[in-house]
Parts: structure tokens; C-alpha cells; sequence
């Protein structure tokens, strides 16, 4: 044997499985569209938006692999993703460095606080998107109307505020805009406190005021589709959400059709398909037993229309979903698969164990 | 990958002891169970409603390489290794001393207690030495050596005709024992141990396991291709040992050119049939065939017989139909040598103690032992040296090419992301993705006590699905090692 060392390797000696971080490009492949869509209806703005918090994410990670000594996990794509999804869920208008921030602190204490890629608890967007509701409290409520004329050629105002200042009021600008009828509120905030009900159809195609990349459902549901497709995406935990929130929604609205929206509205509005496909997916926070990935589905769908319908804010999925990360290692450790061969006695008796 | 071959005639040695010893047994068992009938068009209706197990992995089949290739016989290498253990239990104790001359099929060593077999000269010549030699499970282990007289003409010289229908369960188990058989399947457990029907257990179905689902390999498809009679006087001699009402031979569904030949040596209402479950990995553990075939489940830390079934593997099985009206031992097994890394690939009848580097040199091969995989690719092991001999578990040498291995070795490894493909692969419904974790922490017994590691049969599809490449098979057998350690030392 003229080999310089015995190399053993243990079995199974072929493997196929697409490794992680193809999974992860190919869900940044699929924000593509959602993002080019965004643009198109809100402008520069938004392309600077997207362009920030991904760098401002990938640098995070970067910088703190660089402190720990360890070698970068930044190319892994998964900083891209929460950067890209952090974009998509924060207001077109908001100002530029307040999205930095939030980007730092959806890697820095989402993620890397944790362990890195596959300790966190929380999707860690979305822990950037709570501190930017907590820190940032009307930049966030502050909307923008879709398809302004000028988007392609000046910015929104307040994008490029200065750090550490406050963004100027939008009124001036958006009185000088050629649109009539805007009143600064999104479709579910005309609904809960107005009870003015938005053409099913625009919501579904995303011609409305919104987060910058939440608005066009059937735009989601593609890119959704095309994961599912691949095998990188679990569409029970879309299809629970989805249906929980529906069937919870027609419940009230079979009760008093005047007072709460139809599910249909429910379901393309606000950022529950965004949520949905790409935020309750996040594979690190959702459970792994199939009777889990049900339960926390139907946890957020619940918890985002009580929410909605009862709560003092006229949007939940973001609470919703960050609520039912929490309840993933109990619902992980109530629902552990029944084992081939296992009779039901011994199973009983573990659970009370 | 679909495959197309034809049916090669069938090359059963023992095709009238199968006709005329056990027809009056079948007889009278068919009035109890009708078998199903043999038709092609029924077989693929069949495949549409075909029964599994659920989970489980589909990995590229890769059986292109062999399977259309007949079974071949070589001639003898010079030199047979021929380990006193290459079974389960007690080693074999040597009935030959250095020097003495031994012919073609003698027994030369014996058993040594109930879970023990004895052991057969695979070829004729004389022992040169008795010695420790390395094999292929590690550790050196007493062999005799057997330098092979250049002349042999490969027929068996031992051995005397026996009317098996005649004999008594007892009778029967005592006849396997003294053939040598243990599980060719790759389990090498003695086959009579299995064959003893536990005290109060019944068993109602012997279930022939054909289903060979690691990829690559080919040796139990051309086995029950070409020996098919061999296979079904088997099935018979084993469900007359274990009281048994029905035999069935299960293949999977891309062998069903398989189904058919053994179809063709069944006779009417036959109370051994084949079907074909669904091709799958790994449909060829025991369990999981029968939850396939029969719908039931074993329980976890039982065996078979606790639900009624004995499972034998098909190698086995056509052996034991062929030896033992001739009450001759096992001396020689086939072998499949495929892969990307040998230029002629086919399906050896080679003698037990062959040399693994004179194996695959025949075959034209020139890589080292780090290519070589004795076994399946999912669940076989690699060897420390070219230079030890197949034994009677060893179904498969699989030579695979540098790509693949410089492939497999650059997958980037990642922290555990839960994907839950794991979960969803597990056949036996574990959650290996809490397990891995577990183990990762080295909490081995709380693996055991509240996560079923025990019941993992590290069949590896959670390792082959995981896209951050953890290598949770690895994980969970040190994890059971060192369990065991621990309750060692504790008693």
C-alpha cells in the first residue's frame, strides 16, 4: 500500500441533498421578483432600501465572524435573505440609516447573539422589523402611495435623512404628487379603523400602499410555488397558515359581514402572504415533526387574525409569526413522531416522563 | 433509470429435489391460502396500489452496471484467506491441522455451540498455515490458510443425497447448521438460530427478502433470476422448519423481470408466491418489508417472530434449497464487483476466502482501498486492506471513482439548519434531527432513553438528505457505543 495514511470514511458513502447554502441562494433567487416588483411600484427608494439592509446584514455577519476569529460565515447567503426580507417588510419611505440599524440588529442580536445560521430562535428580519417598531415608531406607519409618477426620478424625502435625525414630514411631498385620495394608510389600516374595503383584486396584484415588498400576494405565492417546487420550502407550514387564518376570518365574518373583513381580504392583505411563504418557512425557527409544522402554522394564522381584528395595531403577522418561534421547541418536544413499531402504552407513559 | 434486460433460462442446480420432495407438503398447505396469480399485466396493476412503508429515500438506482450480466464463475484464485468468524457468534474451532490436504466442499472446521457454524473448504488443496489474519471487520482474526492445487476442477467432492421432506423441524434446523449457512445478506448471522421459533411465537409467513435496495448492487437480482427453483425449494424447507402456512418471495418493483421467473417455477395455487413492493431505500430492512408486505409492525426491541414472520434473505435461501438435499456446506457465494472505478464489472460465483485484491484485479481495477466499498454504498463499510478475503457476508464490492470521492469530501458542512429532511426520510419515524442534536451535546442517554436511538437501524437516509452534510449516522453509532460502554461497565 503505498497510501500515506489508512482514510476510513463511514457509511452511507454517497449523499444527495441540496447543500445549504444552494437552499439559501435559491430562496434569495426567489426574492428576486418580489423585489424587481417592489421597485417597479415604489421606485428608488426602495431599490436603496434593499440595497442597504443586504449590505448592512452580510457586513454584520462578516464583521463578527472577523472579531471571533472565526472563518466568515457570510457566504453562506442566509445574511442576504434577511437582509432582502427585512427590505421587504419595512415602509418604502423609511429613512435609510434607521434601516441599518435595524439590519444590525436583526443580525447581530436575531442571529449571531444565538450561535450563527441554525441556533437562532427567531427569524431574524423580523427581530429587526419588532426593534424598528419599538425604536422607530412613525417612520414605520408611515406609507407611501404606489406607482407615483416620479418614482424612477427622485427619491422619497425622507429615504436619505441624516443619521441620527428625524425623517421630515411627507405631506409637502405627497401634496405635490399628482394623486388624489391618498390618505397615508395601507388597505388593512383603511379597514380596521375605517371599514373601507379595498378592490380584492388590487390587493391581489399589489397596486396598493404597503410594506415594500408585502403588497402583490399572487407575486409571493409564485416565488413560493417555485421553492415548494424545488423541495426548499414547506408548503404544509404555507398551507396552514393560510388556511387557519381563512377559515378563523370567516368564522367573524360570517358572524357580522359589515364588521370584519372576508377572508379572501384577510388573506391578500398585509404582510400575511410574505409572512407566510417567507418568514414562517425560515427552516431554523420552525418546528421539524410533522404534527409541529401544522400547529405552529395554525398558530400564527390564528394569532395574526386575533390580532388584526382585536388588537390595538391593524397588523399581527409579524407578532404572529415571532410568537410562534418561541413555541417551537415546546411544540417540537409535544409532538415528537410516532415511531415505527411503537404501541401506544410506552408512548403514553414518555409523555408523562 | 429504468432498466430492460431479458430473462436469462434458469440455472437452478437442484430443480428435481425441488419437484419431488416437497410436492405433497405444498399440496396440502394450498388448500389454506391462495397464492396470487402470475400474470404480467395483474403484476403491474398490482404496482400501482403497491404496498410500502412510508418515509425513505430514492437514491439513483445505479444498477445499470450489472444487472443485465449473468452470474459468472472464475477460476480459483491461488491462495484462500478463510477467517474461524466471519459469522455472528462463537468462532468455528478448526477440524484440519498445517499441512493436511482437504477436498472441495469437506467441513474443516466446526461449530462451536448452538450460535456458531462450521466451516467447508471452498476449494480443493491444502492448508499452508493457521494464523491470525486481518479481515475486513478490523480486527486480525485466527484464519486457515488454503493454498489451492492449480488442477481443481471446481466440483464439489463432498456431500450425500438426503430427503429433506422427510426431515423433522429439528431435524431440519440441525441439517442448516451443519450447511454453514448464516445471512448472506450481509448480517452474517447464523441462519438456524433464526430458523428456532421462539417459544411461544407462531409464525404464518416466511417472508424471502429480494429487495436488494442498496444501489448498485445485483447479486440477489441474478440470483433469483437464474436460481428461482433453488430460491422456492428454500422458501419450502424453511416454512416447513418454522410451521409456516405461506412463503413469499418480495422483490421491488424494478425487478420484475424477477417476480416473473420465479413465477414461472411456482406451481398452481402454490403456497410460496412473489410480488413486488415499491422500489425504495430502504425497503430491504426487515421491518420495513414487512410493514410493506403484510402491514404489520414489528415492535421496537423484538423480533419478527413477535408478529408472526420470519424474513430470509434471498441469497440465503436459494443456498439452502441448493445444499441441502445434498447436504453439502457453503463454500461459495456471488459477489457483485460494480462501480465507476472497475473497467469490467459483473456478478461473480466466487469461493468464500477469496482475496478482495485478486477479486478486483480479475475485474480490472487500479485504484487503492480507498475507492473500495465492501457492501452497498449506503450502508457498507470500507476496508484498511486489499488484502482481506470476501467472507459470507460480503454481497458487494464497489469501487467508487475519484470524482466521487473528492465530491463527497468537499461537501461543506453547516450547522444543523432544521430543514426536517431527516425526519422526513427516517423510516423508522425517529426524529433524527433532535437526535443529531443531542448528540452533538453528548447527551447519548438521553438519546436513548426519550428519543428511540436504539431503534435506529443506521440505515443512513437521514445522512444522505442532510444538506448541511452532519454525518448523523456516525453520530448516533458512537452515540449506542458508548451507551453500551456505560451499561458494561455498570453491570
Amino acid at each position: 500500500m503505498s497510501e500515506p495514511a489508512v482514510q476510513l470514511k463511514t457509511s452511507p458513502h454517497l449523499r444527495d441533498a441540496h447543500p445549504v447554502d444552494k437552499i439559501m441562494r435559491h430562496v434569495v433567487y426567489a426574492l428576486m421578483p418580489i423585489c424587481l416588483f417592489s421597485i417597479y411600484q415604489f421606485g428608488l427608494s426602495v431599490l436603496a432600501l434593499i440595497i442597504c439592509c443586504t449590505l448592512v446584514c452580510v457586513g454584520t455577519e462578516d464583521l463578527f465572524c472577523r472579531l471571533n476569529h472565526r472563518p466568515s460565515t457570510a457566504g453562506d447567503w442566509s445574511a442576504v435573505i434577511t437582509g432582502i426580507l427585512l427590505a421587504l417588510i419595512l415602509p418604502p419611505s423609511f429613512p435609510l440609516w434607521m434601516a441599518a440599524v435595524a439590519s444590525f440588529v436583526s443580525i447581530a442580536v436575531g442571529k449571531l447573539f444565538f450561535g450563527g445560521l441554525g441556533f437562532n430562535v427567531f427569524n431574524p428580519a423580523l427581530v429587526g422589523r419588532a426593534f424598528a417598531q419599538a425604536a422607530f415608531t412613525v417612520p414605520i406607519t408611515t406609507w407611501t402611495p404606489a406607482m407615483v409618477q416620479v418614482r424612477f426620478k427622485e427619491f422619497i424625502p425622507s429615504t436619505f435623512t441624516f443619521p441620527f435625525a428625524s425623517p421630515p414630514d411627507l405631506r409637502p411631498w405627497m401634496d405635490g404628487l399628482p394623486i388624489d385620495g391618498f390618505t397615508g394608510a395601507t388597505p388593512l389600516a383603511l379597514m380596521k379603523f375605517d371599514h373601507i374595503d379595498t378592490e380584492a383584486a388590487e390587493l391581489f396584484v399589489g397596486t396598493v400602499a404597503g410594506s415594500a415588498g408585502e403588497t402583490s400576494s399572487l407575486l409571493i405565492l409564485l416565488c413560493g410555488c417555485y421553492l415548494a417546487f424545488r423541495k426548499m420550502l414547506n408548503w404544509k407550514i404555507v398551507a396552514s397558515v393560510l388556511g387557519s387564518a381563512a377559515l378563523f376570518s370567516l368564522v367573524f365574518w360570517l358572524k357580522s359581514p359589515e364588521l370584519y373583513p372576508t377572508p379572501l381580504f384577510t388573506l391578500t392583505s398585509g404582510g400575511l402572504m410574505l409572512g407566510a411563504v417567507f418568514m414562517a418557512t425560515d427552516m431554523v425557527s420552525s418546528p421539524v415533526t410533522p404534527l409541529g409544522i401544522v400547529l405552529y402554522g395554525v398558530l400564527i394564522g390564528v394569532v395574526t387574525v386575533m390580532i388584526r381584528l382585536f388588537g390595538g395595531l391593524n397588523e399581527g403577522v409579524m407578532y404572529a409569526i415571532l410568537l410562534a418561534n418561541a413555541a417551537t421547541p415546546l411544540l417540537n418536544d409535544l409532538t415528537q413522531p410516532r415511531i415505527y413499531g411503537a404501541t401506544r402504552k410506552p408512548r403514553r407513559k414518555e409523555a408523562k416522563a | 433509470m429504468k432498466m430492460k434486460f431479458g430473462v436469462p433460462p434458469s440455472g437452478g442446480f437442484s430443480e428435481d429435489a425441488s419437484a419431488t420432495s416437497t410436492v405433497s407438503h405444498a399440496r396440502k398447505a394450498s388448500r389454506d391460502l391462495k397464492a396470487p396469480g402470475g400474470s404480467r399485466l395483474k403484476a403491474e396493476l398490482r404496482s400501482v396500489f403497491r404496498g410500502s412503508f412510508s418515509h425513505g429515500i430514492h437514491p439513483a438506482e445505479n444498477k445499470q452496471f450489472t444487472a443485465g450480466k449473468a452470474i459468472r464463475r472464475l477460476p480459483f484464485p491461488e491462495r484462500l484467506v478463510l477467517p474461524l468468524s466471519m459469522h455472528a457468534g462463537k468462532p468455528s474451532v478448526p477440524l484440519v491441522r498445517k499441512g493436511q490436504e482437504v477436498v472441495r466442499g469437506e467441513p474443516i472446521a466446526r461449530a462451536d455451540g448452538f450460535v456458531s457454524v462450521p466451516l467447508h473448504a471452498p476449494a480443493s488443496g491444502v492448508i499452508s498455515e493457521i494464523r491470525l489474519m486481518p479481515t475486513a471487520r478490523g480486527p486480525r482474526t485466527l484464519s486457515l490458510i488454503l493454498d489451492v492445487y492449480a488442477g481443481d476442477p471446481q466440483e464439489v467432492g463432498y456431500g450425500a443425497p438426503a430427503d429433506v421432506g422427510a426431515l423433522s423441524p429439528d431435524e431440519i434446523v440441525t441439517a442448516v447448521q451443519n450447511t454453514g449457512l448464516v445471512g448472506l445478506g450481509g448480517a452474517a448471522f447464523p441462519t438456524h438460530v433464526k430458523m428456532k421459533v421462539p417459544e411461544g411465537s407462531q409464525i404464518d409467513t416466511i417472508l424471502i427478502n429480494g429487495c436488494e435496495c442498496e444501489p448498485f448492487l445485483t447479486t440477489d437480482h441474478r440470483l433469483m433470476l437464474e436460481q428461482a427453483a433453488d430460491l422456492v425449494e428454500g422458501t419450502r424447507i424453511l416454512m416447513r422448519a418454522m410451521g409456516a402456512k405461506r412463503g413469499i418471495i418480495a422483490t421491488e418493483d424494478n425487478k420484475l423481470d424477477a417476480v416473473d421467473a420465479i413465477r414461472k417455477v411456482l406451481k398452481p395455487n402454490d403456497t410460496v408466491s412473489a410480488m413486488a413492493v415499491e422500489t425504495k431505500y430502504p425497503q430491504g430492512a426487515e421491518k420495513m418489508l414487512i410493514k410493506s408486505v403484510l402491514n404489520r409492525e414489528v415492535p421496537g426491541g423484538t423480533f419478527p417472530s413477535a408478529v408472526g414472520v420470519g424474513v430470509f434473505n434471498v441469497a440465503t435461501t436459494a443456498q439452502m434449497g441448493q445444499l441441502m438435499p445434498m447436504q453439502r456446506g457453503v463454500i461459495e457465494r456471488v459477489v457483485t464487483v460494480t462501480g465507476p472505478g472497475v473497467q469490467r464489472p459483473g456478478n461473480f460465483m466466487v469461493p468464500i476466502g477469496t482475496p478482495i485484491r485478486w477479486l478486483l484485479e480479475t475485474c480490472g481495477f487500479s485504484g487503492s482501498a480507498r475507492h473500495l466499498i465492501m457492501g452497498g454504498p449506503m450502508m457498507g463499510g470500507t476496508v484498511s486492506s486489499l488484502d482481506v478475503p470476501i467472507t459470507k457476508g460480503c454481497g458487494g464490492l464497489l469501487v467508487l471513482s475519484e470524482h466521487q470521492l473528492t465530491t463527497e469530501a468537499q461537501m461543506r458542512r453547516y450547522p444543523c439548519i432544521s430543514c426536517a429532511a431527516c425526519v422526513k426520510a427516517c423510516p423508522m419515524h425517529l426524529n433524527p434531527c433532535e437526535l443529531g442534536r443531542l448528540a452533538y451535546k453528548g447527551q447519548y442517554e438521553t438519546m436513548a432513553e426519550s428519543y428511540h436511538l436504539n431503534d435506529c437501524f443506521e440505515c443512513g437516509s437521514c445522512s444522505y438528505v442532510c444538506p448541511a452534510a452532519i454525518p448523523l449516522v456516525q453520530y448516533f453509532r458512537i452515540a449506542k457505543s458508548s451507551n453500551r460502554e456505560k451499561a458494561a461497565k455498570a453491570s
